[in-house]
């Protein structure tokens, strides 16, 4: 029978389950790596591009030629021109190559001839190249000095415990697991509904790292508490009894959070709904992986039997409840 | 009750109401705006100040554009940066922002402005400003011309400017358009201000930096009689001559009006941006998309406290109960330290203040979780509470460190490109955090010392209703 407590016995089923949806989100990557542009595994927002988007909302329709037509007058050969939302609002998106300041403004003042602007509703957003090339490289270095400062502070906190540095090194497992997770859902839904990723991308990234850490360490913490009060016991048997003690907090707060995403998912702004829905899977992921991957990872590496399946001695053969 | 007890309720009362007056959008008197002394005079309103996303405006990034693509030093960009806050506070915007990014960037954040191209204008003037040799034949007020400066660094007294190059070392031969000899940079003014002469003209009087005032004396007595072109930006502005060997002040006459004079001197004192800036982005963000955002948040915001508590009743009884107290301290208390700080709110700030609100939550779960395991375990109520909050703590101390750590993170990289949006995630995240700790460690556990130790007796009475154990 398959016991839904045997966690850490049972560890091959987690890691297949992770494994499974962990592949649709980098093959996603990896097609979107193929097929954009700009070969990126995510449609990229200005951002990280080089160019200018103008948001425009008229006040009454205007045709895409018109709007093309002002952008060719300032020497614009190629802006790509999206409607946004309903053909009854007139709004419409223009991506362009890189714009000064100044010049934008006056195709600004431009379109505004064509039909009356509503000013309100109207955005200019100019990235230089230097900017979006410093962006990424900015985003690559905070994702690596996040992982290692976490990384430090994990081991340094297990300093005491055996073997401290593989509770680091799986716990930076389980985040890598939530990142790709996160990453590769964003994906997805990137090649799928065009989703672009933003600066907001990278501080959700950094958030589900923060939250993915946040629980593996509650759970790690009671490991290291019942390591010193059951010296007993097995090593597998005191992980179990760890994570079956912390479950409940796991779950309440892992609910909780999901009310606050939803809440924020339904009835938030729409300018940061993607924002938010990256989190929420982050969030979940999180709370999975801090149960079924970091601990049984560290357990793995203890016996040295990553998949759980070695013939155990008869005295392990007791663990769970 | 414990007189320690009574205390820490005392010092939890006097919070709240001190945090529900600021938050609370009641007209405060001035004496209690002045009390704020840290913050800039001007903003002293006690209120939430809201981001350019959710008002509305103009963002602007500056990059030193020095010739030959050399580095500015931190005292060029810091003045720079200054000269800048100048010229947009007499715009009369409320809330600028005006920050160094980076090593060689200057953020300028005008929210609610309306005319857009004034303030492009506005931070596009604070252009170059040289002095030119323009020998007996000075050009034209308003010719624009080629100085050895804008071209490539040059200066005859290249003591003068760490950047500048000596002319003699970079001096090329094309003579298809004069280019201009620059003698100095804006740098060696240290102020002009309009004035009348002994003869009632209208004039304008300056003074040299006194590291500079050896060369300027050195250059007036070379060229007396010689014109030197006030140059800004490449076009002229003026071409006095050069009429006595001056070292540490001397005035400018022509034939000024009393506005021509004031102008004058106003672009020789904020005109002399000791680093000549490009605009390198613009985000221009209508002001509706923000005011919708912000009522749109708020009402999740609610809608999320409300499920919050509503699932901590139903789930832990009567401390879940304690915790919709503390949930609300919580609140109440980051939203005043926003205020108090001040923290500039951004829509990504408002997703980090409830990813708080998301900690101070666990936070009380897990002591809670405890609590109940310690019961559980046979402890007496008073026992309990102790246990809990002391076994609870090493995982919230280590929980949240780490989200600190990341927080930091955040804060740096938002800082170094000019995305004010990331650092201010990381900044109210940051701040909620330690509310949190307070609240979870401080408040809830004086609430559940005031119940549970002190009314040990009826609770017991009632345990399976009140607890759930």
């Amino acid at each position: 029978m398959f016991d839904l407590f045997r966690i850490v016995e049972n560890r091959r089923y987690y890691f297949v389950l992770s494994l499974l949806v962990i592949l649709p989100g980098v093959l996603a990557m990896i097609y979107n790596v193929i097929t954009l542009p700009t070969h990126t595994p995510w449609r990229l927002s200005v951002d990280f591009l080089p160019g200018n988007r103008f948001e425009v909302k008229f006040t009454q329709p205007v045709s895409e030629d018109q709007i093309r037509s002002v952008f060719q007058s300032f020497g614009i050969t190629n802006p790509a021109i999206t409607r946004l939302g309903d053909p009854s609002e007139n709004i419409w998106q223009v991506r362009t190559v890189f714009i000064e300041g100044e010049r934008a403004q006056q195709i600004r003042s431009a379109l505004a001839k064509v039909a009356l602007l509503d000013e309100n509703s109207t955005q200019i957003q100019s990235v230089s190249p230097t900017v979006a090339a410093q962006v990424t490289q900015a985003a690559v270095i905070a994702v690596i000095v996040a992982t290692v400062a976490i990384l430090l502070f994990i081991w340094w906190s297990f300093r005491k415990a055996e073997h401290a540095f593989r509770y680091s090194i799986c716990a930076i497992a389980a985040l890598i697991h939530d990142i790709l997770i996160a990453a590769g859902i964003t994906a997805i839904f990137s090649a799928l509904f065009n989703w672009e990723i933003d600066a907001l991308f990278l501080t959700a990234m950094l958030t589900v790292l923060g939250f993915s850490i946040q629980d593996t360490i509650v759970v790690y913490d009671r490991i290291r508490e019942n390591l010193t009060r059951r010296r007993g016991e097995s090593f597998e048997t005191v992980v179990t009894r760890s994570l079956l003690e912390t479950l409940n907090r796991s779950l309440t707060t892992s609910l909780i959070n999901i009310l606050v995403l939803t809440a924020l998912l339904l009835f938030g702004g729409a300018s940061i709904k993607q924002f938010v829905a990256v989190l929420l899977i982050g969030m979940i992921s999180g709370t999975y992986s801090s149960i079924f991957v970091a601990v049984p990872l560290v357990v793995a590496w203890f016996e040295r039997d990553l998949w759980g399946t070695k013939q155990r001695a008869p005295k392990m053969a007791v663990a769970g409840k | 009750m414990r007189q320690n007890t009574f205390i820490r309720l005392l010092i939890i009362l006097a919070l709240l109401a001190i945090s529900a007056y600021i938050v609370l959008p009641t007209p405060k008197p001035d004496f209690v705006k002045n009390l704020v002394f840290w913050q800039e005079p001007r903003g002293r309103d006690l209120q939430i100040k809201q981001g350019l996303d959710l008002k509305g405006g103009l963002q602007v990034l500056l990059a030193s554009d020095l010739p030959g693509g050399a580095q500015p030093i931190p005292e060029q960009m810091e003045s720079a940066r200054r000269i800048i806050e100048d010229r947009v506070n007499g715009l009369g915007v409320a809330e600028p922002i005006i920050q160094q990014q980076g090593d060689d960037r200057i953020l300028v954040e005008l929210p609610g402005v309306t005319d857009r191209n004034l303030a492009i204008d506005l931070i596009k003037q604070t252009g170059q400003l040289e002095f030119v040799d323009a020998g007996f034949t000075p050009p034209l007020d308003g010719t624009p011309i080629s100085t050895t400066y804008s071209l490539y660094g040059g200066l005859l007294f290249p003591e003068t400017l760490p950047t500048g190059k000596p002319i003699s070392e970079t001096l090329n031969a094309q003579a298809a358009t004069k280019v201009y000899n620059t003698a100095f940079t804006g740098e060696i003014l240290q102020s002009a201000t309009p004035g009348l002469d002994t003869l009632g003209r209208n004039v304008v009087n300056f003074t040299i930096k006194p590291q500079f005032q050896e060369a300027f004396r050195r250059y007036t007595s070379e060229k007396l009689n010689q014109a030197m072109c006030i140059v800004l930006d490449q076009r002229v502005l003026s071409c006095p001559t050069i009429r006595a060997v001056l070292s540490a002040d001397g005035s400018i006459s022509g034939n000024f009006t009393r506005e021509g004079a004031n102008n004058l001197a106003l672009v020789l004192s904020y005109g002399s941006l000791p680093v000549p800036l490009t605009i390198e982005t613009t985000r221009d963000v209508g002001a509706t998309l923000g005011a919708d955002s912000i009522r749109r948040s708020l009402v999740a915001g609610a809608i999320a406290l409300i499920a919050m508590i509503a699932f901590m009743v139903v789930r832990y009884r009567l401390p879940g109960l304690l915790s919709a107290v503390t949930l609300v301290f919580f609140m109440l208390t980051s939203l005043a330290l926003f205020v108090l700080v001040p923290v500039t709110l951004t829509l990504p700030g408002i997703a980090g203040f409830l990813l708080s609100v998301a900690a101070a939550v666990d936070a009380n779960v897990l002591i809670f979780e405890r609590f109940r395991e310690e019961l559980r375990g046979g402890r007496t109520m008073r026992a309990a509470v102790e246990a809990a909050f002391q076994r609870a703590w090493t995982s919230i101390r280590d929980a949240n460190i780490s989200t600190l750590i990341t927080c930091a993170i955040l804060f740096v990289f938002g800082n170094t490109f000019g995305a004010s949006a990331v650092r201010g995630f990381a900044i109210t995240l940051a701040l909620g955090i330690f509310v949190s700790l307070f609240s979870a460690m401080f408040v809830t556990r004086t609430l559940m010392r005031l119940t549970f130790s002190e009314q040990a007796e009826t609770i017991e009475a009632r345990r399976a209703v009140l607890l759930g154990v």
